[in-house]
C-alpha cells in the first residue's frame, strides 16, 4: 500500500529500502508488545467466566468460529439436498403435485451476522448519503436556508442511538406493514437508526465545503453567466468534494459504531446481537469469542474507513488525502 | 464628440457596515477609448479594486453607471473579462479544460467543436502555454498559472479586459516577463484593458493613461496622466529616457507627496482586507528610499533588488516560459 507509493529509484534505493523497513517493523514491534501486554495482563484477571482471555486463547476461538460456519454451511447443503431429492421423488410419482422449497433455518453463524451488519450499515449510510448531501449543498448555497435548519441539525446531532431506537421501532412497526416484507422489520430499524446518527456530519461537511468554495472561483462563474446547475456541477461539488469526504468517512465511522449499539439493544441480527447473545450464554468460552467479536468490529471499522478514503482518492480531484 | 467606448459615469460605491454607510468612492468619473490601456493606481484600500469590480458587474454601484458602447452595463458578463489577482483556475480542471469551460460557455453554438479546440489552442499558444494543456493548476508555477488566467480571459472575446493586479502575487522576474508578454498580446490585439496595480513601473510601461486615485475613503480620481511613449516599449532602453523617468517621478510625487501613504497617517485602523496590502507595504519600503520626504515607518525590509532585476530581466528571454 503506502510501501508502493515511495518511488523507487536506484540511487535513493537504499535510503527507501531502510525507510520501508522502518515502516514495517516499527508497527510490527509495536503489535508484538501489545500482544505480549495482553497475554500477561490477562492472565492475572480472574472472572466468573474464568480467566481472561489472551490472544492465543482468542485465536482459538477465532477458528472455533470458522470451524462452526463450515460445519453449518455443510448441514444447510445437506438440508437443501435432501430436500431435492425429496421433491424430485414427489413429481416423479404425480407430475401435479406441488413441491414445497423451504429456506434452511439454521443458527446464523457469526460470519453470516458480519455480513448482515456489512449490509445493514451501507444500507443506512446510503439512504444517510442520499438524503444530507443535497441538504448540505441547498445549505451551504443559502444562507438563509441554514439560518432555518442550523438549530434542528443542531439538536438532533447529539442524540444517542440508544434514544432514537424506540422511536423508530415504533414507528416503523406502525408504518411498515406487509404480509410479504421484502426486508426485514429489524432491518430497516437497525438501517434507519445508523441513518439518524451517521447522516449529521456528512450534512455539516458539505454545508461547510459548499460555502467555503474559494470568492474568486465562485467570481469567475459570474463573469461567464453559468446557469446555476453548471454552477454547482462544474465549481461547487469539485471544490466541495474533499470536504464531502470528510464528512463521509466520519459518517461511516458513526454508523458502523450505531449499529453495533442498536444491534445489542433491539436484538436485531447483526455482530451486536452475537456479541449480547454471547454474554448471555455465558459459557466458558464466551469472553474469548465475545473478544474475536470486538476485535473483527474494531477491523471492519477501520477497512470500511479506508474503503471511504479510497473512494475519495478515486474520485477527488485532490490526491493528497492521507489515513489519519 | 463621439460617445466614450467606456465611460465610469460619476461611481460613488457605499457599503453599508454596523456603523453607518461608508463611502469608498465618490464621484468617479472617467472615459477609456477603444483599444486604450488604463492602469489604475492608487494605495492600498483606496478602493481600485471596488472601481474593476463596478466595471465587471460584481458589485453593483450605489450611484452612478457604466456604460460600455453606449449600453448600461447590468451584471457581470463574458464581455468584460477578468483575470483575477489569484489567477483563480479550477484545481480540478487541466489548463486545456480550464480554458475550454469558459470557450464552451461563450461561443456555445457559434462555433464547432472543431474551432472551439482551435481556439483554446490558440489562446493559450498565445500566452506560451501550448505545451502543458494537460497539466493540472498545482503542476506549474504561479507565473504559468496567471498566463493560464489571462489566456481565459483573452478566449473570451472580451470587449474590455479587466486586470485585478494580476502579477502582484508573483515574484519581480516573473513578472516583468509577465509584463513583456502582455504587451507583446497587446500589440497582436489591440485590446481594450483596465488593470489595476500598485507598481509604478509596470504602470508607465504598461499604460497609455494612468488614472490615479486619491486615498479613501470617499476615494476619487485625483490625477489623470497620459503616457505618450512609442510602442513596443523596452525596458532597459526606457531605464534612461527622461520621459519616463518624468511619467515615472509624476506617478510617484502623487502617491508618496500628494497622497501619502494611509497606513503610516491613521496606523493600522484603517487597514483593509485585501490581501494585496502587505505587497504594498513592501512597496512603500522599496520607494520609502527613493523619496527622502515620505515617512520611514514601515518596518518590512527594503526589496531594493527587485528594482534592478526588473530592469535587467529582458535580456534573459530564455526563462520565459518559466
Amino acid at each position: 500500500m503506502a510501501l508502493l507509493s515511495i518511488p523507487f529509484t536506484q540511487q535513493g534505493a537504499k535510503i527507501n529500502f531502510q525507510e520501508s523497513f522502518k515502516q514495517i517493523m516499527v508497527p510490527v514491534a509495536a503489535m508484538v508488545l501489545f500482544l505480549f501486554a495482553w497475554e500477561l495482563s490477562a492472565s492475572q484477571i480472574k472472572t466468573s467466566l474464568g480467566l481472561v482471555p489472551g490472544p492465543i486463547e482468542v485465536s482459538k476461538q477465532f477458528s472455533n468460529l470458522v470451524t462452526e460456519h463450515a460445519e453449518e454451511r455443510d448441514k444447510a447443503a445437506a438440508f437443501y439436498e435432501r430436500q431435492e431429492k425429496r421433491n424430485a421423488r414427489k413429481l416423479a410419482k404425480n407430475p401435479d403435485a406441488k413441491v414445497k422449497i423451504r429456506n434452511y433455518t439454521g443458527k446464523p453463524t457469526f460470519f453470516d451476522q458480519i455480513l448482515t451488519s456489512l449490509v445493514t450499515v451501507f444500507s443506512g449510510f446510503l439512504i444517510a448519503t442520499i438524503i444530507a448531501v443535497p441538504i448540505g449543498i441547498i445549505s451551504g448555497l443559502s444562507q438563509n436556508f441554514y439560518t432555518a435548519i442550523n438549530p434542528i441539525i443542531q439538536i438532533f446531532k447529539p442524540i444517542s442511538p440508544l434514544a432514537w431506537l424506540p422511536i423508530v421501532t415504533i414507528i416503523v412497526s406502525a408504518v411498515y406493514v406487509s404480509s410479504d416484507p421484502t426486508f426485514s422489520k429489524s432491518f430497516i430499524i437497525s438501517a434507519l437508526t445508523v441513518t439518524l446518527c451517521c447522516m449529521w456530519p456528512t450534512l455539516i461537511n458539505t454545508a461547510v465545503g459548499v460555502a467555503s468554495v474559494d470568492k474568486d472561483l465562485i467570481n469567475v462563474s459570474k463573469v461567464l453567466q453559468l446557469s446555476s446547475f453548471t454552477k454547482v456541477w462544474k465549481i461547487v461539488l469539485p471544490s466541495a468534494i474533499p470536504m464531502i469526504f470528510t464528512g463521509l468517512r466520519l459518517s461511516i465511522g458513526i454508523g458502523w459504531m450505531v449499529l453495533i449499539a442498536a444491534e445489542m439493544l433491539a436484538q436485531n441480527p447483526g455482530l451486536g446481537k452475537f456479541v449480547w447473545d454471547e454474554f448471555q450464554n455465558g459459557s466458558s468460552n464466551s469472553l474469548g469469542r465475545i473478544m474475536v467479536a470486538v476485535l473483527a468490529i474494531g477491523i471492519i471499522g477501520f477497512i470500511l474507513d479506508f474503503l471511504m478514503l479510497t473512494l475519495q482518492r478515486f474520485i477527488s480531484w485532490d490526491k493528497t488525502a492521507v489515513l489519519r | 464628440m463621439t460617445s466614450p467606448y467606456l465611460h465610469i459615469d460619476h461611481v460613488t460605491m457605499n457599503f453599508p457596515t454596523p456603523s453607518g454607510e461608508f463611502c469608498a468612492l465618490n464621484d468617479v468619473n472617467f472615459v477609456i477609448n477603444k483599444g486604450e490601456y488604463i492602469s489604475i493606481i492608487g494605495h492600498s484600500g483606496c478602493g481600485k479594486s471596488t472601481v474593476l469590480n463596478i466595471i465587471a458587474g460584481l458589485l453593483e454601484a450605489s450611484q452612478g453607471g457604466i456604460i460600455l458602447e453606449n449600453k448600461e452595463i447590468n451584471g457581470p458578463g463574458p464581455e468584460r473579462a477578468v483575470v483575477f489577482q489569484n489567477h483563480s483556475l479550477m484545481p480540478w480542471l487541466s489548463v486545456y479544460e480550464n480554458v475550454a469551460i469558459a470557450v464552451r460557455r461563450v461561443f456555445k453554438g457559434k462555433k464547432t467543436k472543431k474551432e472551439m479546440h482551435e481556439w483554446i489552442l490558440h489562446n493559450l499558444t498565445l500566452v506560451h502555454m501550448d505545451h502543458a494543456l494537460d497539466k493540472l493548476p498545482s503542476e506549474i508555477s504561479g507565473g504559468m498559472k496567471q498566463r493560464v488566467g489571462i489566456a481565459r480571459a483573452l478566449a473570451m472575446e472580451p470587449k474590455v479586459l479587466l486586470m485585478d493586479e494580476p502579477f502582484g502575487a508573483l515574484d519581480a522576474l516573473t513578472r516583468s516577463h509577465m509584463q513583456e508578454s502582455l504587451m507583446e498580446i497587446q500589440e497582436k490585439l489591440n485590446n481594450t484593458i483596465v488593470m489595476i496595480t500598485h507598481d509604478v513601473d509596470e504602470a508607465v510601461l504598461l499604460s497609455d493613461k494612468i488614472i490615479m486615485m486619491s486615498n479613501g475613503p470617499a476615494a476619487d480620481i485625483g490625477q489623470v496622466l497620459e503616457i505618450d511613449l512609442p510602442r513596443p516599449r523596452n525596458r532597459v532602453r526606457l531605464a534612461n529616457n527622461p520621459t519616463y523617468n518624468h511619467y515615472r517621478q509624476e506617478v510617484l510625487s502623487f502617491l508618496y507627496e500628494r497622497q501619502a501613504n494611509p497606513l503610516s497617517e491613521k496606523g493600522k485602523s484603517e487597514e483593509n482586507s485585501s490581501p494585496t496590502s502587505k505587497q504594498t507595504s513592501e512597496e512603500t519600503a522599496e520607494t520609502v528610499e527613493e523619496t527622502a520626504e515620505a515617512p520611514a515607518e514601515t518596518t518590512t525590509s527594503p526589496d531594493t533588488a527587485s528594482d534592478n532585476v526588473t530592469q535587467l530581466a529582458p535580456l534573459d528571454n530564455s526563462g520565459k516560459a518559466a
